[in-house]
């Protein structure tokens, strides 16, 4: 490149990244190439987000009774099972606190869901934090509640995995809100610096809470931005779970061959911010109701029953069976003992450290003239 | 006299000071129709409109460095930061910028910057949402660092922080947002930072303590005196730096014994900095150790975080501790 020429960009990337990628509209027509994905993977995509949408309205009602934290809903979203679909098990992933329909096609299942939800005893996490899933048995990372943390961690465990000569990839999650942080701007600086084995999925679900994607960029579009670094991105319709599945596939690809991809998926978040939001006050519900009808599984069940996929009522049965399971199993989850009371000595370091075994004993010390006293502190 | 929550206080101390001086500004994370998620700046954007009740993108770091900007040229801007628990990414222009900024120009520029935020625990908020960071901020020379434990010191205090000119880490503990509720006037008043509240009188032991941990204090107070017979005299500190050693030494020379209360970390936590100052100055006044009932050394977890946290329990046990020295 001389130093006062110009520098051309690509149009063709240029239109990926401000065009909109579909294959099933909102009426389960088909309006794109469909690609040759199978019978099986079509019926697992619909499964996983039947399971994510019913996962979503158990923690919802365990939350409003008082036994989950927080929850953030996820209804509208669930089409990003298809970016994880064609991952490896040995691929690792980082995903967000919106993502159940990740966790579960990593591998979690709703009992291991619950557990961390309700933070019982077999929680994994050990009742670190709210709204955080992952397992080191599934290569999937629990987030930071820091919006964007993540961003870099998956960049630096893709060199990582580049330098250690693995054919493995990363794959991170995040939202349009997150695309403001610093985390941001230096996570996709390295991945086009260092050419790293990433792929990049920005759920773009048009809100921060109460703040809209107008308010975070003036860019045309997020997908445009993570060109301007170098990575080459697409904006896809990510309530098309088919096109999410098929642009992941190629994403995938390009990552293996060691250079990072971005994919902004555009959705629309249906539910509250977190259980803790009330979106009356920023956004109406004629909005909300008007976006109802291009959230993704309505769309997918149109398709699938109209061409042969999912006979009359099978849906339903489906749903019903999925319903079911997680029912019994919050059950259980719901009766297990909670962790024990001195859980959170463990693992602040590896090494044991005195200043912590000090304190321990302060801690058993508390707990019996709480007993001596018959003081009520939890 | 109207009764108002620490919401409803801080929510007219910034309507009163908007109203007062145009230069006040507010900018922060959803703090515009939303609000703010605790209601903390409900409103305004209907009274002053977008331009001085700015819903920024979602970057700490762009709120308090354009805040600075904003400083610097004549407003007065308060940064809403959530959760004090992200306020990390903003570090650098903090520490850098707005607690320097006097310094490294000779004094030519200032920054009359508040940075408010909900801090500390009790909310089953888990570890990214419950912090109490106020040492990072005390440790780093230039800034002032506030946390008020009810709604009259919060309205006081707020309105003294924006209108002073050098900036302020103004901590605002949630889980006594709406539980305390007492009694504001409508009128204008200010409370002089660097000036702590005697909230319970006593001659045995002093503690020191601040934010929600005051609530804690006074509610132990019966049951000290019952099972151990000690009238404890309880100093709420509202300004940790520059903190009102005189007042605690006040009180040192009638009981001699010092306890300090707060839910940071132990280590490096404010309690240590008051004990060495009263170790350094005034041995003379001790009759034994000084005791500290803090947060454990660990990250403040979700599960049994009423454990985790400073508890009657454990202040029975320093009081019988420094009682029986
Ligand atoms: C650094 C940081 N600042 C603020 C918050 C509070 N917060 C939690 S989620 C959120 C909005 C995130 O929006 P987006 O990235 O679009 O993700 P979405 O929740 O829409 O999935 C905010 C402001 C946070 N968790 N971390
Ligand atoms: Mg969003």
């Amino acid at each position: 490149m001389s130093l006062l020429g110009r520098v051309d960009i690509d149009p063709e990337k240029l239109e990926r990244a401000t065009g909109l990628y579909r294959i099933i509209d909102e009426e389960g027509r088909v309006v794109g190439e469909f690609p040759d994905i199978g019978d099986e993977v079509l019926r697992d995509l619909l499964h996983y987000m039947i399971r994510a949408r019913v996962l979503d309205e158990w923690l919802l009602r365990l939350q409003r009774m008082g036994k989950v934290a927080i929850h953030a809903p996820n209804k509208g979203q669930e089409a990003i099972v298809g970016a994880v679909y064609p991952l490896r098990p040995e691929d690792w992933v980082f995903p967000s606190y919106r993502d159940l329909g990740v966790y579960l096609v990593r591998g979690m299942t709703e009992e291991e869901i619950l557990d961390r939800a309700l933070y019982n005893r077999d929680d994994p996490l050990r009742g670190s934090d709210f709204a955080i899933y992952g397992h080191r048995k599934y290569n999937m990372i629990p987030t930071p509640v820091p919006v964007g943390n993540q961003i870099p961690h998956a960049v630096g465990a893709a060199y990582a995995m580049k330098y250690r000569g693995l054919d493995t990839i990363t794959m991170v999650m995040f939202g349009d809100g997150a695309t403001s942080r610093g985390d941001f701007h230096a996570g996709l600086n390295f991945a086009g610096v260092f050419k790293t084995p990433t792929v990049f999925v920005c759920e773009n679900n048009q809100w921060a809470i109460s703040v809209p994607l107008k308010r975070q960029t003036r860019a045309p579009t997020i997908a445009f931005r993570a060109l301007s670094y170098g990575v080459d991105s697409i904006r896809v319709d990510g309530n098309d779970v088919v096109a999410m599945y098929k642009t992941a596939i190629d994403a995938i690809t390009q990552a293996r061959r060691g250079e990072p991809f971005f994919i902004e998926m555009v959705t629309y978040r249906l539910g509250s911010h977190t259980t803790a939001d009330d979106p009356s006050r920023y956004r109406s519900e004629e909005e909300v109701k008007r976006m109802e009808r291009y959230e993704p599984l309505r769309r997918l069940r149109k398709y699938m029953e109209e061409h042969g996929y999912l006979r009359e009522g099978e849906y339903d049965e489906i749903y019903k069976m999925y319903y079911d399971h997680v029912e019994k199993a919050a059950r259980e989850a719901l009766e297990k003992p909670p962790l024990p009371e001195d859980v959170f000595f463990e693992n602040v370091y590896g090494d044991k450290i005195w200043v912590l075994e000090l304190e321990k004993e302060e801690f058993y010390e508390s707990l019996g003239i709480m007993k001596e006293l018959g003081l009520e502190v939890e | 006299m109207p009764v108002m929550n620490m919401v409803q206080a801080l929510n007219t101390a910034l309507r009163e000071e908007m109203e007062r001086d145009d230069s006040v500004v507010v900018l922060g994370e959803d703090v515009g129709r939303r609000g703010g998620v605790f209601l903390v700046t409900e409103g305004l954007i209907d009274i002053f409109g977008e331009e001085r009740v700015i819903d920024t993108p979602l970057t700490e770091l762009g709120i308090v460095g354009f805040a600075i900007g904003m400083a610097l040229n004549g407003l007065r801007p308060v940064a809403e930061i959530q959760f004090i628990d992200f306020v990390y990414e903003a570090f650098d222009q903090i520490v850098s910028n707005a607690a320097k900024i006097r310094f490294r120009t000779g004094g030519m520029y200032n920054v009359p910057l508040v940075i408010r935020s909900p801090c500390c625990g009790g909310i089953k908020g888990g570890m990214h949402h419950s912090q109490s960071p106020e040492s990072y901020f005390i440790h780093t020379a230039g800034l002032y660092t506030v946390m008020p434990s009810g709604p009259y010191d919060a309205k006081g205090l707020l309105k003294s922080s924006i209108r002073l000119d050098d900036p302020v880490i103004f901590l605002e503990p949630k889980s006594i947002y709406r539980t305390v509720k007492e009694e504001v006037p409508e009128e204008d008043y200010t409370i002089e930072l660097g000036k702590a509240k005697k909230v319970l009188e006593g001659g045995d032991v002093t503690v020191v303590t601040w934010g929600a941990m005051v609530h804690m204090v006074k509610s132990a107070a019966g049951l000290l005196k019952d099972k151990l017979g000690a009238e404890i005299e309880v100093i709420d500190l509202r300004t940790l730096f520059p903190f009102d050693k005189d007042m605690i030494v006040e009180s040192l020379e009638k009981t001699g014994r010092l306890v300090v209360v707060h839910e940071a970390p132990k280590t490096l936590g404010l309690g240590a900095e008051i004990a060495a100052f009263i170790a350094e100055h005034h041995p003379e006044l001790l009759y034994g150790p000084i005791i500290r009932v803090t947060g454990y050394d660990t990250p403040f977890p979700l599960a049994h975080e009423k454990l985790y946290m400073p508890n009657i329990a454990r202040l029975y046990l320093a009081v019988k501790k420094v009682l029986e020295y």
